[in-house]
């Protein structure tokens, strides 16, 4: 008898009778008055920083006036001016070195200050972790209230790899002191565009 | 480890001895309970959300083999590979197997309680192969030599200044400094050269999803992407409970966890594997090790919804004052206490006593695992098993017999109180357990039957 046989079978016998699974709809999460002031204030807790635009433009300017320019920055959004695009051949080990990556989100959710990003946005999948620092760019509109219309929308979502990202890397393993930048990026910009 | 058979009493009497630092690991987990209230009550519908959290994970458990299966099959079409290991060992000889077959005698690890549970790097260190873990905290424990004593906080249990001198050894940070900060970049540095170098990395696993065969792993730090995404071959391990039926679950899920654990509205990052990335190996081992035996036990079934989140041990009294490591189990804490007498009810017999019963573990469970109430079946399930340990029984059984004899209580009772008047050092003194860091009181003059005969008899008259 194999092991998955042998497990299955003690599953099976041990398993108590069906019990139903509870109705999604049983209650209604919670909504916020305003769900761009309501992310922007988690993402701040949580280390993160919005930055408020009106066209792609303004993160080419904000960049200019924020970041060293002489850094490697790149970005997988294929309408944003000026900066260089990633090539998405290149080994992952080699991002390393990125200073700032600019990557698009499908989606915000108000309730938790996180974003959500599939390998198509990413193009590679180690980006958003291996860079140095972070940006996000949401569609002001595309800020939802909570958990369950994410995932009313992910349901409908084809995809290799996703992920919520909700702020930087960040560990309090010392001493329950906060530290941001444990691994992954120590900042992280999200870009609302009106 | 040097604390081979001692009894979470021995281990929390060590704990103990430095009263300052007991202090110190009750208020900061109190602390981190208390980030949790905060968290908790932001949200209106936070006991619906549990309520619909324990109803999923019961269905769960009463549909484990179709979904388990369901699992597979999604899994496989996504080009996940699939094993299936019985217990620890069949698991170890699995990611063993795996490295060889790539060659691979270097790896890097993140956190999960189910190769702890198993001892996989105990085991994979006698293979020569090289794991790493990635997790500062679960770095930081390893680095001393030692096992997490928090399944969500590992080295709650350390001191900066001590962090301070570990790093000074292993890694050459210069002495004396203990900025966490400071820290925190020499580990990443640290880290970060193996996280591009090691060609596998094994992830645990949070919850996976029988409908679309996918996985979720949610950590702060990033230190499960930085290994997978980076790793030739990624080895996922997960005990069965894990399955949750459908994508959309997860929505009540990741709302839970990150709230019970530390207080934060969610882990930094919640990461989705589907599929494999182009050129990488994705496998997923599917361990049993003892849970299809806890999910016949009907008092006890309920311990296999957790989810680790460590909100029980956060709130409870006995885990805060005891510490992790008392527990000598790979989970400690209340948790810990009801499922580790599954495993070996002789060697973790002390656990369910390890408590007050006072119930805030379950008040606390997101997923509303009734710990208090299995801790106190437990009880009776060790004691009638024959497990209890010795004193207790020997305790228990003498007190059976008095309170069974009325004639002999009454005895019993006068002989204790002239006992504790006349020669008191006949019970204060360090054979009588109860009497450690307890005063005993004044004897009352006469027992409550003496005094009730004699009022009876006066209000009469």
């Amino acid at each position: 008898m194999t092991a998955r046989d042998k497990i299955l079978a003690a599953v099976k016998n041990s398993q108590p009778s069906l019990q139903a699974l509870p109705a999604m709809e049983n209650f209604a999460p919670i909504q916020y008055a305003d769900v761009v002031e309501q992310f922007k204030n988690v993402l701040e807790a949580i280390g993160g920083k919005v930055v408020m635009i009106n066209s792609l433009n303004d993160i080419n300017d904000f960049i200019v006036q924020h970041f060293d320019t002489d850094k490697i920055i790149i970005t997988t959004i294929e309408d944003l001016p000026v900066i260089k695009k990633l090539d998405a051949s290149v080994d992952a080990h080699l991002l390393a070195n990125i200073e700032l990556a600019i990557l698009p989100s499908l989606f915000a959710v108000a309730e938790n200050g996180a974003v959500w990003l599939t390998e198509k946005e990413m193009k590679i999948r180690a980006l958003p972790f291996i860079c140095q620092q972070l940006a996000v760019v949401v569609n002001k509109k595309d800020i939802i209230n909570n958990m369950q219309d994410a995932y009313d929308i992910i349901s409908q979502n084809e995809y290799a790899f996703a992920d919520f990202i909700a702020g930087p890397s960040k560990t309090a393993d010392i001493e329950q002191s906060l530290v941001l930048g444990a691994h992954g990026p120590g900042n992280m910009i999200v870009f609302i565009m009106e | 480890m040097s604390s081979a058979n001692l009894t979470h009493p021995q281990l929390a009497e060590r704990f103990n001895k430095d009263e300052a630092r007991v202090d110190w690991h009750d208020e900061t987990l109190w602390w981190v309970r208390r980030k949790r209230d905060k968290a908790a009550w932001l949200l209106p519908e936070w006991e619906q959300l549990r309520e619909t959290a324990s109803q999923i994970k019961n269905n769960v458990l009463s549909n484990l083999h179709d979904y388990l299966l369901q699992f597979e099959k999604a899994a496989t079409e996504n080009g996940i590979t699939v094993h299936w290991a019985a217990d620890a060992d069949e698991h170890n000889e699995i990611v063993h197997s795996l490295l060889l077959q790539h060659k691979i005698d270097k790896i890097v690890k993140s956190k999960s309680m189910l190769t702890e549970e198993c001892g996989l790097n105990d085991f994979l260190a006698t293979k020569n192969i090289d794991v790493i873990d990635t997790d500062l905290g679960e770095r930081i424990v390893q680095l001393a030599g030692e096992h997490p004593s928090h399944i969500v906080l590992p080295c709650i249990h350390w001191k900066k200044e001590e962090i301070g001198e570990l790093f000074h050894e292993h890694l050459g940070t210069p002495k004396g400094n203990a900025d966490p900060v400071f820290l925190t970049q020499a580990a990443r540095i640290h880290l970060r050269e193996k996280f591009l170098t090691r060609k596998a990395a094994i992830t645990g696993v949070n919850f996976a999803i029988a409908e679309t065969g996918e996985f979720v792993v949610c950590t702060n730090e990033g230190n499960a992407d930085m290994g997978t995404h980076l790793a030739d071959v990624h080895i996922a391990c997960m005990g069965i409970e894990k399955i949750i039926p459908q994508r959309k679950h997860l929505s009540i899920f990741l709302r839970l966890l990150a709230r019970s654990a530390t207080g934060q509205p969610i882990t930094t990052y919640s990461s989705h594997f589907v599929k494999p990335q182009p050129g990488q190996e994705l496998h997923i081992i599917l361990v049993d090790n003892g849970r299809s035996k806890q999910l016949g036990r009907e008092d006890f079934r309920n311990s296999l919804k957790c989810i680790r989140c460590g909100a029980c041990m956060n709130t409870c009294p006995v885990y805060r004052r005891s510490g992790g490591h008392s527990y000598h189990a790979a989970i400690a804490g209340p948790i810990g206490a009801i499922l580790a007498p599954n495993l070996d009810m002789k060697q973790y017999a002390d656990l369910p006593f390890a408590s007050t019963l006072c119930g805030s573990c379950s008040n606390v469970c997101p997923v509303k695992i009734n710990i208090h109430e299995q801790l106190y079946q437990w009880r009776q399930v060790i004691v009638k098993e024959g497990y209890s340990p010795k004193t207790k029984t020997a305790a228990m059984k003498s007190m059976a017999t008095i309170l069974s004899k009325p004639a002999l209580f009454s005895f019993a009772g006068k002989a204790g109180r002239w006992v504790i008047k006349n020669i008191p050092f006949l019970v204060n003194n360090k054979l009588n357990p109860w009497y450690k860091q307890r005063e005993l009181p004044a004897p009352p003059r006469q027992s409550f039957t003496e005094w009730y005969k004699k009022n009876r008899h006066d209000s009469k008259r």
